[in-house]
C-alpha cells in the first residue's frame, strides 16, 4: 500500500490540540501538589497537605452533595427523556418530528447561563410559579423554590434533558419497530411489546444517556451557583470559589482532581451497576 | 395487532405524557418572553403593562455588546480551527492507520467527559506557567479543544456515508490526490462540514463554564456578561436578552434541519 497522501497533514495539527490539551490537564494536576502561598499567586513547594485538607468534612459534605445531585438529576432524565425519545424515533407524520426535534435541541444551544435565568424568572419568590399560585388562591405566601436542593435538580434536568433524548433516540432509531409489531401479533399488548422488547434493545442508550447525564451534570456551574445561591453548592461552585475568591489556585486544583476522580469512579460504577442490563439487550 | 383498543389508549397516555414533558420544556422559555414585555421592573404575572423598553436597554448596555463583539471573535477563531484541524483528522481516522492513532482521538474526545471548570482551570494555570497574557489566544485555545469532540463526529458522520468509489473513479481518470480532495472529497462532505462548523460556532459562542476561568475583564464573551448581570441586577433586560438568544438558535436550528436535516446530524434518524 503506497503512503496514504497528506497524513503528516492531516494528523499533526490534531496531535497539537492534544498536546496542548494534556498540557492543560497536566497544569492542574502538577497545581494540586504544589502549597499554597497567601497572598501570592506564584505556589510553592510539593506537597500534599491540599489532599490532606479535602478529607475534612465541610468538603466531604460537598462532594457527597455532587454525587447525590448527579445521580438523581440522571435518573429524573432518563425517565422523562425516554417517552420523548420514543415519540420523536416512532413519530410517523415529519412535520411532528422535526418540531418534537427542535423543541427538544433548542435548549442545549441556548447555553447554561440563559436556561439558569428563564428558571430563576420561574422559580423565585415574585416569579411566574408563585405569582400564578398566589393569585389562585391556593397558596397564601411565596414556597421557597430559589436556594432548595429541588430547584437546582428541575433546572439541572432540563439543562440535560436534550442530551438525554438525543442519545436515547440515537438508540432507539436502530430498532427495528417490525419486532415490536411481531411481539404483538403473537399476542402482547402494546405496554409488554415495550417492556419485554423494545426496552431492553435500548439498553446501551440508556447506558449511555445515564452516564453522560452524569457527567454533565457534574460538569454544571451556572446553575448550582445562581439557583442554589450558596445554599447548595457543587464541586464547581468549590473551584471557582478558591480560585477567584481566595486565590487559592492549588488547593482549587485539588479539588479539581478529586472531582475528576469521583467523577470516573461514579460513572464506571454506574456502568458496571448496569452491565447485567445490558446482557438482555442486543448479542 | 389482536387489541387494537389497547393500542389506542397507550397511543392516547403516551401523547398526554409526551405533550406535558415538551411543556416543561417549553415552559421556561415561555415565561422569559412574557417577563421580557412586562414594562414594570418587577416582575409579575401577568404583566399589567407591556413594551419593549428592555430590548433597548439590553442592546443599548455596554458589556453586552462587548461581550458580543469578542464573542464573535473568539467563535470565529475557535470554529474555524477547530473545522480544520478536526476534518482533517476525522479523514485520517476513517481512511488511514498511523502511530497513536486512538489514544489521540482519545485524548481529543475527553473533554466530552471532563468538566468544563476543569479544563478552564487548567488553560488558566497553563497560560500562566507560560508566562501568556490572558489574552484572546487562551479563550481560543480552550475553546477549540471544547467543540473539536463535536466536529469530529459531525465530519466522521458523513464520511461514514460518502460513496469512496467516486473518489477511486477520480483517481483512475489520472487525477492527483490533491485535486480528487479538493473536488470530489470536500463537495461530498460539505453538508457534515457545514454542520460541524455550525455546532462548534453555536457551543463555543455559548460556552460559559470554561469562558468565565479563561477570560479577563477585556476578553469577556457574552455569556459571562450575562452571568456578571445577572448576579448584580433583577431587572428584564437579561429576558429581553434571552428572548433574543431564544429566537436567533430557534431559527438556526430550523434553517439547520431544512438544509441538513438535523435528525440526521445528531444521528437520531437512520439514513437510508
Amino acid at each position: 500500500m503506497p503512503r496514504p497522501p497528506f497524513l503528516r497533514a492531516f494528523v499533526s495539527p490534531a496531535a497539537l490540540c492534544a498536546l496542548g490539551f494534556v498540557a492543560a490537564m497536566a497544569a492542574v494536576l502538577q497545581f494540586s501538589l504544589r502549597a499554597y502561598i497567601p497572598g501570592s499567586l506564584e505556589p510553592g513547594g510539593l506537597t500534599l497537605t491540599n489532599f490532606a485538607a479535602l478529607l475534612r468534612p465541610l468538603y466531604g459534605r460537598v462532594f457527597l452533595d455532587t454525587v447525590w445531585i448527579c445521580f438523581i438529576t440522571a435518573v429524573c432524565t432518563l425517565v422523562i427523556g425516554y417517552p420523548v425519545a420514543y415519540a420523536l424515533v416512532r413519530a410517523k407524520s415529519a412535520f411532528l418530528k422535526s418540531a418534537m426535534l427542535i423543541i427538544v435541541v433548542t435548549p442545549l444551544f441556548l447555553g447554561e447561563v440563559v436556561r439558569t435565568y428563564s428558571w430563576i424568572v420561574v422559580l423565585g419568590n415574585n416569579g411566574f410559579i408563585n405569582t400564578v399560585l398566589l393569585k389562585l388562591g391556593i397558596i397564601e405566601r411565596p414556597l421557597q423554590l430559589m436556594f432548595t436542593a429541588f430547584g437546582v435538580v428541575l433546572a439541572l434536568v432540563h439543562v440535560t434533558l436534550p442530551v438525554m433524548v438525543i442519545m436515547l433516540a440515537a438508540a432507539l432509531s436502530h430498532i427495528d419497530p417490525d419486532y415490536e409489531r411481531a411481539a404483538e401479533s403473537l399476542g402482547a399488548g402494546p405496554i409488554r411489546a415495550f417492556v419485554t422488547v423494545t426496552l431492553p434493545l435500548s439498553t446501551p442508550g440508556i447506558v449511555a444517556g445515564v452516564t453522560t447525564a452524569f457527567a454533565w451534570t457534574f460538569s454544571a456551574f451556572a446553575t448550582p451557583q445562581l439557583i442554589g445561591g450558596g445554599q447548595v453548592n457543587m464541586v464547581s461552585n468549590l473551584v471557582y470559589q478558591l480560585g477567584f475568591a481566595s486565590f487559592n489556585f492549588p488547593f482549587a486544583a485539588s479539588l479539581s482532581v478529586a472531582g475528576l476522580v469521583l467523577a470516573f469512579g461514579m460513572i464506571a460504577l454506574l456502568r458496571t451497576a448496569l452491565k447485567p442490563l445490558e446482557s438482555v439487550g442486543p448479542h | 395487532m389482536r387489541n387494537p383498543r389497547a393500542s389506542t389508549w397507550a397511543g392516547a397516555a403516551g401523547a398526554v405524557v409526551v405533550g406535558t414533558i415538551l411543556a416543561f420544556v417549553l415552559l421556561p422559555g415561555l415565561v422569559v418572553m412574557i417577563a421580557a414585555f412586562n414594562a414594570r421592573a418587577i416582575l409579575s404575572f401577568p404583566p399589567e403593562s407591556w413594551s419593549w423598553r428592555w430590548f433597548a436597554k439590553a442592546l443599548a448596555y455596554d458589556d453586552f455588546r462587548t461581550g458580543f463583539r469578542n464573542g464573535l471573535i473568539v467563535t470565529g477563531w475557535a470554529s474555524t480551527i477547530a473545522l480544520l484541524v478536526g476534518a482533517a483528522f476525522a479523514l485520517a481516522l476513517d481512511r488511514y492507520a498511523f502511530p497513536l492513532k486512538r489514544t489521540i482521538e482519545g485524548v481529543l474526545l475527553a473533554p466530552l467527559v471532563i468538566p468544563h471548570f476543569t479544563i478552564g482551570l487548567g488553560f488558566l494555570i497553563l497560560a500562566a506557567e507560560l508566562g501568556a497574557t490572558r489574552g484572546f489566544a487562551v479563550v481560543v485555545a480552550c475553546h477549540v479543544v471544547l467543540v473539536l469532540p463535536f466536529v469530529l463526529r459531525s465530519v466522521y458522520i458523513s464520511l461514514r456515508n460518502l460513496d469512496q468509489r467516486l473518489e477511486l473513479a477520480a483517481a483512475s481518470l489520472g487525477a492527483p490526490p490533491a485535486r480528487v480532495l479538493t473536488t470530489v472529497t470536500i463537495p461530498l462532505l460539505a453538508p457534515g462540514l457545514v454542520s460541524g462548523w455550525l455546532f462548534a460556532a453555536i457551543l463555543s459562542f455559548n460556552e460559559f463554564t470554561a469562558s468565565l476561568f479563561v477570560t479577563a475583564q477585556r476578553t469577556q464573551t457574552l455569556p459571562v456578561a450575562m452571568y456578571n448581570y445577572v448576579r448584580e441586577y433583577a431587572d428584564p433586560s437579561m429576558a429581553a436578552l434571552s428572548v433574543m438568544y431564544i429566537v436567533a438558535t430557534a431559527i438556526i436550528l430550523i434553517l439547520a434541519n431544512l438544509f441538513l436535516g438535523l435528525g440526521k446530524v445528531l444521528n437520531v434518524e437512520e439514513s437510508r
